[in-house]
């Protein structure tokens, strides 16, 4: 069954969503969505630091986007610049350096196409282990944590005061973070990482009346759009990557019709309706 | 380590400083089991600032904030936004920082009357109803000290007395600590045993006086809201100037007002009552919500 590429590209692109999803809600909740961006940025940087070092682009990869991670969480306690304007700083200068270092070393030749788009019908094997691996490993961690992150993410204040521990779930949340944009860039690239995390969350919101539930809806409408995606450029062979995205555009306007309203409140209803036989 | 009987949480001469500029500095306060503590003060005294070291959020730049091991605390705070993008019904919000027993959260609900509202998205919530759910939320975790700042903030007169007899029948029911910020200056809950006004430091601290004593307040109240509200009356022996200085009764105008230069009037208890401050005027003369307006008037 694995022999087939198509069939490959599928699995991995739903092992994608599956840990997407949930993190993705937590970048929607938490306005993080230019986290992702400045993480993708340094993903480039972790690239050309593979290369100049002869290392594992994976792990050069999940090492740098953790470096800049830690330089946020370290700069906002400092708490000189707003967020934004951290993130925006840590962005442009980690892409800048990235393209400086693959830039001077002229004997390399990349395909940063390729990286910024990736190639998910060339994965192997090896790259499905990896991609369900440590998806499931970091899906294991954020139920972990799920309630202290859930808990700040509404209220640091409330959750500090009332015995968590939110900035280690912050800090653990942000290394998740990087782990996936390292092990998932090989599969949609930097660029299109982004868009996996907050589109399908974004889409999701719409039919969830709770922030678990919006987690789940979230993976099966990445999932939904692995396949949709992949059928489309395979029929009208368009590129893999942005035919991904794409489809998730699709069902996140689908979402904002009343449909989606429609649904979540027959689910009101009826959880609703034990309570009130009650 | 503080033993049982000790405080739940107790501060001792703790201040905060940000950037040269004590917010709040020199605050004694303890709260024991079973006992209500009210703090009021005006605007930028730094009610909210002690309740937060009291909290442990905020570590004191001096003095220290202890609080028992183990201690089980119900936060609401000041207020708290819930963004759109947050799919977060009333009755998922019950057990945000800890699992709570359905029968406990199902009670809790119905206490603060949102019962009918558990299915619905916090963000959609009245300024009242969502007072009231994080009410219930603190109440539903059993605490053994509750935080409350301004918790009947934006809930109607008829509301504002029903969640105070509320809050003290669960102070009856479980034991537990309840600190609590009041919106109003001199109107506090009947059932306080101690009253501290903060004013960047301790003004003065006491007991209030009940409502259903004096006519005047009963006939303004109403004969239900008087057995629940209080008034505390106080008096201060300085006034905050426009300009931060601060002006004494003897006339004298000093820089600054600390804890430590005995400015604050003391007096045992600070019951007014059952005697009368000679040379005080008994009104509401309170200087320091005027004195930051410019329109101090010096109780000398």
């Amino acid at each position: 069954m694995l022999d087939d590429y198509f069939t490959r590209a599928i699995l991995a692109g739903i092992g994608m969503a599956v840990v997407a999803g949930p993190l993705g809600c937590f970048i929607v909740w938490r306005r993080l969505a230019y986290f992702g961006d400045t993480l993708s940025h340094a993903a480039l940087l972790g690239v050309a630091m593979a290369f100049l070092f002869q290392i594992n682009v994976t792990l050069a990869v999940f090492v740098v986007s953790a470096a800049v991670s830690v330089a946020l969480v370290l700069l906002q306690r400092r708490a000189t610049l707003s967020s934004d304007a951290l993130l925006g700083l840590l962005s442009h200068s980690s892409l800048a350096l990235g393209l400086v270092v693959l830039s001077s070393m002229t004997w390399l030749r990349i395909d940063l196409m390729g990286f910024l788009f990736g190639d998910i019908l060339s994965v192997s094997r090896l790259d499905i282990g990896i991609i369900w691996g440590g998806g499931l490993a970091v899906l294991a961690v954020l139920v972990l944590i799920w309630r202290p992150l859930f808990a700040a993410t509404v209220n640091q204040e409330l959750a500090e005061a009332e015995g968590m521990n939110p900035d280690r779930a912050n800090f653990i949340f942000m290394l998740l973070m990087a782990t996936v944009i390292a092990i998932s860039m090989k599969i949609v690239g930097v660029l299109l990482i982004t868009a996996m995390l907050i589109i399908p969350a974004a889409a999701a919101r719409r039919f969830a009346c709770g922030p678990e539930q919006m987690a789940i809806i979230a993976i099966l409408m990445g999932a939904t759009s692995v396949g949709l995606g992949l059928g489309a450029s395979r029929e009208w062979d368009t590129q893999s990557g942005p035919a991904i995205v794409v489809a998730a555009l699709g069902l996140f306007l689908i979402s904002l019709t009343p449909l989606a309203a429609w649904l979540a409140n027959i689910r009101i209803s009826k959880a609703a309706a034990p309570a009130a036989r009650e | 380590m503080l033993q049982p009987t000790d405080p739940l949480v107790q501060l001792t001469s703790a201040g905060i400083e940000r950037s040269g500029r004590w917010l709040v500095r020199g605050v004694d306060l303890s709260v024991r089991s079973g006992e209500i503590v009210t703090l009021i003060g005006p605007n930028g005294s730094g009610k909210s600032t002690t309740a937060k070291m009291a909290l442990g959020v905020l570590k004191p730049s001096e003095g220290s904030a202890v609080r028992r091991e183990g201690l089980r605390v119900g936060y609401v705070p000041q207020k708290i936004s819930v963004d759109w993008t947050l799919p977060l019904t009333v009755a998922r919000f019950m057990s945000l920082t800890g699992k709570v027993a359905p029968a406990d959260a199902v009670r809790a609900m119905e206490a603060t009357g949102i019962m009918h509202h558990q299915h619905a998205e916090v963000r959609n919530l009245s300024g009242g109803e969502f007072q009231r759910a994080m009410l219930a939320r603190a109440i539903a975790r059993k605490p053994d000290l509750m935080v409350l700042d301004e918790p009947v903030q934006g809930v109607d007169f008829s509301g504002e007395i029903s969640l105070y007899d509320l809050i003290k029948r669960i102070r009856d029911e479980i034991g537990c600590g309840v600190l609590l910020i009041s919106h109003d200056l001199h109107v506090v809950m009947a059932a306080t045993d101690k009253v501290i006004c903060l004013n960047g430091h301790v003004c003065c601290q006491g007991t209030p006086t009940a409502v259903a004593e004096s006519a005047a307040y009963k006939q303004l109240f109403g004969p239900r809201a008087s057995a629940t509200l209080a008034v505390y009356e106080h008096d201060h022996d300085h006034t905050h100037l426009a300009d931060g200085r601060v002006r004494h009764a003897d006339g004298s105008i000093t820089e600054h007002c600390h804890p430590d230069d005995g400015h604050h009037h003391d007096h045992a208890g600070h019951d007014h009552s059952g005697h009368d401050h000679s040379g005080h005027d008994r009104s509401h003369s309170h200087g320091h919500a005027s004195g930051n307006t410019g329109g101090g008037v010096s109780n000398a």
